[in-house]
């Protein structure tokens, strides 16, 4: 049980404005402003705009701003606000097949219709850190080549050509009107439906899911994944406003996403095909993706006649843990003072020792 | 192309009229407020002022949960939410103007909802298209291509390499 503490308001108050402070460091340096943040910090804004579960990169810059670049403490805040604002509306869901993409990558096939696009991509750099950013540059004009408008090419899904063949599990979107978990209003249950697990992933901590993908690769739960497909670029949101007869597209959003192909034995009821896991995150988050899709496929072991033996297959370890802010919640509400708390566990210690001496004294007698 | 002007994934049959008004109000949400603002003036130059309107619910700043599929083409799940703003209102000559923009911007949702209402007067309709909504679209889908173009150097094409001992 914990008992509340009164007292301690000034200290508290001062403790805050002494944060203001840290926050702005030396004032000498020109303060960071939220353009900045969105542009060139633009990965941190993706990573709490998807773990806040609220797409808006002003407000994510905003929120890393005021947490001193803390993303766990980031997330707290966007997840904060989005408490205060009503919801007016529902998506039509959002066609991933249609994205303008700006990143698109295949590990299984190198020849796909619409090709291999890397975009701005960390994978094949040196990884040395590069000296000529420590000072700030004009910009360079952009090639006459590359600011050439071009037509969007049709990027049919890697999963649609290996579907064509019946060698990949279809992904068929079934009963439409069955009511779907949403779990902003509703808390987890279980078994959980595979739209509960993925929001719950979706939101999830990227450091968290990335371990549990890793420790199926390691051989807990191995599931042998192929980056079916990687695409990252923006996609239009549509809603369906209650007042009009159709609906309407009201902006863009960027997104990332995965298609990780597994191989699968077949089962009694299945015959030996590839089967799926899937990654979806606003913004630029390919790592955040593609360990969501390992762990998607991972807990998609029932289903599929696998026996659950690993960590990364245990529904409940995965959805009850995975959430940055229930977890960075509960640790460290034991730095908030535990005093009657511990007291009590003082009192209890103090006498199992006397019971302890007692007895060893008791036996000595005997 | 439908795409072109912020329409998803819906072809939808509707009847005209509609079909043009969810094109407009698509094109109207992606514009930013400075844009609309620039289309508003040149709308009172072209009417020679504007008509007065009244706000049925004023600028609103809210959320919409944003709805994908599993595997890209499954079962709906919710992936998050994202801020939009809207605003309803109705002018003098009693058209009711709507609009539901992304983002936090007041202004923008209230110019998408006073340029939405003019366009349902038929009488002005070709003409406020041809000095809006087309400039707007033809901007848009500039301005999309553009980033599409971007990745277009870093198109790449692996190529495997036979290993020695594996040749005959």
């Amino acid at each position: 049980m914990y008992v509340s503490v009164k007292g301690g308001e000034r200290a508290i108050a001062a403790a805050h404005k002494l944060l203001a402070e840290e926050r702005r460091g030396d004032p000498e340096v020109p303060e960071l402003t939220l353009p900045q943040i969105e542009q060139q910090l633009s990965l941190a804004v993706t990573r709490v705009m998807s773990e806040g579960a609220l797409y808006d990169p002003e407000l994510a810059a905003l929120a890393i701003k005021q947490a001193r670049g803390d993303l766990v403490e980031a997330i707290f805040l966007l997840r904060a606000y989005r408490t205060t604002l009503p919801r007016f509306a529902t998506s039509l869901p959002i066609d991933t097949g249609r994205m303008d993409v700006r990143r698109r990558v295949s590990a299984t096939f190198k020849d796909i219709p619409g090709g291999q696009v890397l975009g701005p991509t960390f994978d094949y750099t040196h990884r040395l850190l590069d000296f000529d950013l420590a000072e700030p540059k004009p910009v360079a004009a952009p090639d006459a080549e590359e600011s050439e408008p071009q037509a969007a090419q049709p990027m049919p899904s890697v999963a649609a050509i290996l579907g064509q063949e019946g060698l990949l599990e279809p992904e068929e979107p079934g009963d439409e009107s069955a009511p779907l978990t949403d779990l902003t209003r509703e808390p987890l249950s279980f078994p959980a439906g595979r739209e509960a697990r993925l929001q719950a992933l979706a939101r999830g901590d990227e450091g968290f899911l990335l371990s549990l993908g890793y420790s199926t690769q390691r051989g807990y739960g191995r599931n042998h994944p192929f980056a079916g497909e990687i695409r990252m670029g923006d996609v239009t949101v549509e809603i369906q406003p209650e007042e009009l007869p159709f609906p309407i597209g009201i902006g863009e959003i960027e997104v990332t996403e995965c298609q990780m192909v597994n191989s699968f034995k077949g089962s009694k009821t299945k015959p030996p095909q590839f089967t799926r896991g899937y990654g979806l995150t606003f913004g630029h988050g390919e790592r955040k993706a593609m360990s969501m899709a390992l762990v998607d496929r991972a807990l998609r072991c029932r289903e599929l006649g696998e026996e659950p033996s690993s960590p990364a297959q245990d529904e409940e370890f995965v959805l009850y843990h995975c959430d940055s802010l229930e977890a960075s919640g509960f640790v460290q509400h034991l730095k908030l003072p535990h005093y009657v708390d511990f007291q009590s566990e003082l009192v209890m210690v103090r006498e199992m020792r006397e019971r302890a001496a007692a007895a060893r004294k008791a036996e000595a007698a005997e | 192309m439908d795409g072109a002007v912020g329409l998803g994934s819906s072809e939808m049959d509707l009847p005209p009229e509609q079909a043009a008004r969810r094109r407009w109000m698509s094109v109207l949400a992606r514009a930013s407020a400075a844009e609309l603002e620039t289309a508003v003036g040149a709308v009172r130059g072209a009417l020679g002022g504007l008509p007065l309107y009244r706000l049925i619910r004023r600028p609103e700043v809210g959320m919409t949960m944003v709805r994908a599929r599993a595997g890209g083409t499954g079962q709906p799940f919710n992936l998050g939410e994202m801020t939009i703003t809207r605003c309803a209102l109705r002018t003098e000559g009693g058209q009711v103007g709507t609009a539901y923009v992304a983002g936090r911007s007041m202004r923008q949702a209230e110019l998408a909802a006073l340029i939405d209402a003019l366009l349902q007067d038929p009488a002005r309709q070709p003409q406020l298209l041809a000095l809006v909504v087309d400039p707007l679209a033809q901007a848009q889908d500039l301005r999309r291509r553009r980033r599409i173009a971007r990745s277009a150097p870093t198109r790449v094409d692996f190529f495997t390499v036979v290993r020695g001992e594996d040749r005959t």
